[in-house]
């Protein structure tokens, strides 16, 4: 009886230490979190005024707005969207729909699953030497939109890929035995329930997006270009590499300071609303899909 | 499915020569089935007629679903699976090159074991069938809806809420939609895989009388685990072991004086 007791207590210790640890591991992890941000927030909502937003930039970057690099993302943003978002979708449909298991399927989801470790700035080059230099689209939103697409879509295949592996298949048996076909049975039944999940997907690799600078170096990026695109073969400014431009090789970094920190502002409110507006739409959808 | 998959592995050729009657909506002959290795169907010969409800029964694993997904192919869905022997419906080889399996599912209906309506609308669930066999007639469609769902005695509990959600509906109610769903593209014959043993016993007394009730119109397969079901609803029982066809007859013959010992002691209660 008394061993048992020393035993439990023993027991009980360890399970005490052990929560106390994740606890303070987790703590730390949100602490560093909150640290940063509100370090950003604090020094750069100084610079954020109606100009900073709709301006261009002026005297060597350092004051003036970022209203070019916001257009730039807001179009790469876009772009790669339009083209990673109907080709993940639909490769995922392919894989997840009408592949059986076996050699094919498990190539493909190799090949996706190493794509996706591939560093950006690899995909960078291969973007400049494909869309820019090969296809001829020079450094143009076109050629940044493709290989941010390009990046991203692996995560699109492999979010949309789960989204519809959650539907049961109870939902297919029940369209096919009816005598919908397999192509009827995916767009009225699979992809409507899969659908709130999908968006969700495409929503959050948008903050992927938005970003990354090594995809965008070779392929559209400008350094300092004070005026807004007028076709997708234009160059433009981005949030990202405008960052970087500021805060390490702008005509007066010191100078420029408070406008990186200003930019590094909006570039995490842009993806902190795309992520919030993920959550909204997928709650939207969500229910609608319910009530069709 | 190529043509030498019809050839039988055993020699009945007895069996394969007797010609097909053709008045059965439903026939079998020396049916084989195996998921890869594992043969779950053995040599299964059966005969259903027309307006009957056919109960199949026997211990879990035995072959029941396997068997009733036969008839409107749902089998082919699942990876490995090898078919041998004739599998009849109205007259017609369904594993035959030539058939057409989306007019073949419209034909013969199913009921699954879990009520699995669409999250759709009440109305879309029973639409849905006609939608995707090529009707597009709106005053058709909701002729046809509200049909089918008084067929499955579901119309005056949903009559007022036919937009509302299929989910808020309760597991008896589903499964009554199910019903009208699988009714409302007019097959012929219906299967139903356990449709009640998701269910209370309230919502599967509903079930039943409405089996009851549909039996005038279609030709009936059930599945059950219920011995007391397959008393209550069927004209013939087939007891199901093993893979094998024990036992095929009337139903009151079966279960006042099964033949087969094995038959006995399933009904009997000894195992199961
Ligand atoms: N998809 C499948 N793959 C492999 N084996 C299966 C599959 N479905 C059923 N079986 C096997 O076939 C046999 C018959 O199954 P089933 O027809 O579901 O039996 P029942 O409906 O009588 O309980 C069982 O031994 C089962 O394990
Ligand atoms: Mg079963």
């Amino acid at each position: 009886m008394k061993t048992d007791r020393k035993l439990h207590l023993a027991r009980q210790r360890k399970q005490v230490i052990a929560f106390n640890l994740f606890r303070i591991l987790s703590i730390t992890v949100v602490a560093i979190l909150f640290i940063i941000l509100s370090f950003i927030i604090f020094n750069g909502i100084k610079v954020i005024s109606w100009e900073f937003l709709t301006a261009m930039p002026k005297e060597g970057m350092t004051k003036g707005g970022i209203f070019p690099a916001i257009v730039g993302t807001l179009c790469l943003i876009s772009g790669s969207m339009l083209f990673a978002g109907p080709v993940g979708v639909l490769s995922a449909i392919y894989i997840n729909e009408y592949t059986r298991d076996g050699v094919l399927k498990r190539f493909i989801k190799l090949m996706t699953n190493n794509l996706a470790g591939i560093p950006s700035i690899v995909f960078g080059l291969f973007g400049m030497s494909l869309f820019v230099n090969t296809l001829g689209f020079g450094d143009s939103i076109i050629a940044g939109s493709f290989t941010l697409g390009l990046l991203t879509l692996p995560v699109v295949i492999r979010t949309t890929e789960e989204s519809l592996k959650s539907v049961p298949d109870s939902f297919r048996h029940g369209s096919y035995a009816l005598g919908g076909t397999k192509l009827q049975t995916i767009r009225k039944v699979v992809l409507p329930i899969a659908f709130p999940n999908i968006i969700t997907g495409l929503i959050l690799s948008i903050g992927r997006v938005s970003g990354e600078t090594a995809p965008i170096l070779f392929t559209v990026a400008a350094y300092f270009l004070p005026k807004l695109p007028h076709s997708i073969f234009d160059q433009v400014m981005a949030l990202p590499y405008h960052l970087y431009v500021i805060s390490t090789s702008g005509t007066n970094i010191t100078e420029s300071r408070p406008m990186a920190y200003g930019t590094a502002l909006v570039l995490i409110a842009i993806v902190l609303i795309v992520n919030i507006s993920a959550n909204g739409l997928r709650k939207y959808f969500g229910n609608k899909v319910k009530m069709n | 499915m190529s043509n030498d998959q019809y050839l039988m592995t055993n020699n009945l050729s007895d069996i394969i020569n007797k010609p097909v009657r053709t008045d059965l909506v439903i026939a079998t002959r020396y049916v084989n089935l195996f998921y890869g290795d594992f043969q779950a169907l053995k040599g299964i010969t059966l005969e259903i007629f027309p307006n009957t409800v056919t109960a199949l029964i026997g211990p879990s694993g035995c072959g029941k679903s396997t068997y009733l997904r036969l008839f409107n192919r749902m089998n082919d869905l699942i990876d490995g699976v090898k078919i041998t022997g004739n599998i009849i419906v109205d007259g017609e080889d369904i594993y035959a090159p030539e058939t057409d399996v989306v007019e073949l599912r419209r034909k013969v209906g199913m009921v699954f074991q879990k009520p699995n309506p669409f999250p759709k609308s009440i109305f879309e669930n029973v639409a849905y069938g006609l939608r995707v066999n090529g009707v597009n007639d709106k005053k058709f469609i909701q002729a046809k809806v509200e049909q089918s769902l008084v067929r499955s005695a579901l119309w005056d509990e949903v009559k007022d809420k036919l937009k509302k959600s299929a989910f808020e509906l309760s597991g008896g109610q589903q499964q009554r939609l199910c019903i009208a769903r699988a009714l409302a593209v007019e097959p012929s014959v219906v299967l139903m895989d356990e449709p009640a043993s998701a269910l209370d016993p309230i919502s599967t007394a509903k079930i039943e009388e409405l089996i009851y009730e549909l039996k005038k119109n279609y030709t009936i397969i059930i599945v059950t685990h219920n011995m007391q079901q397959a008393g209550r609803v069927s004209d013939t029982t087939a007891f199901f072991y093993l893979g094998e066809l024990i036992e095929y007859g009337d139903t009151k013959e079966i279960f006042t004086n099964p033949k087969d010992k094995k038959t006995q002691n399933y009904i009997t209660g000894r195992f199961g």
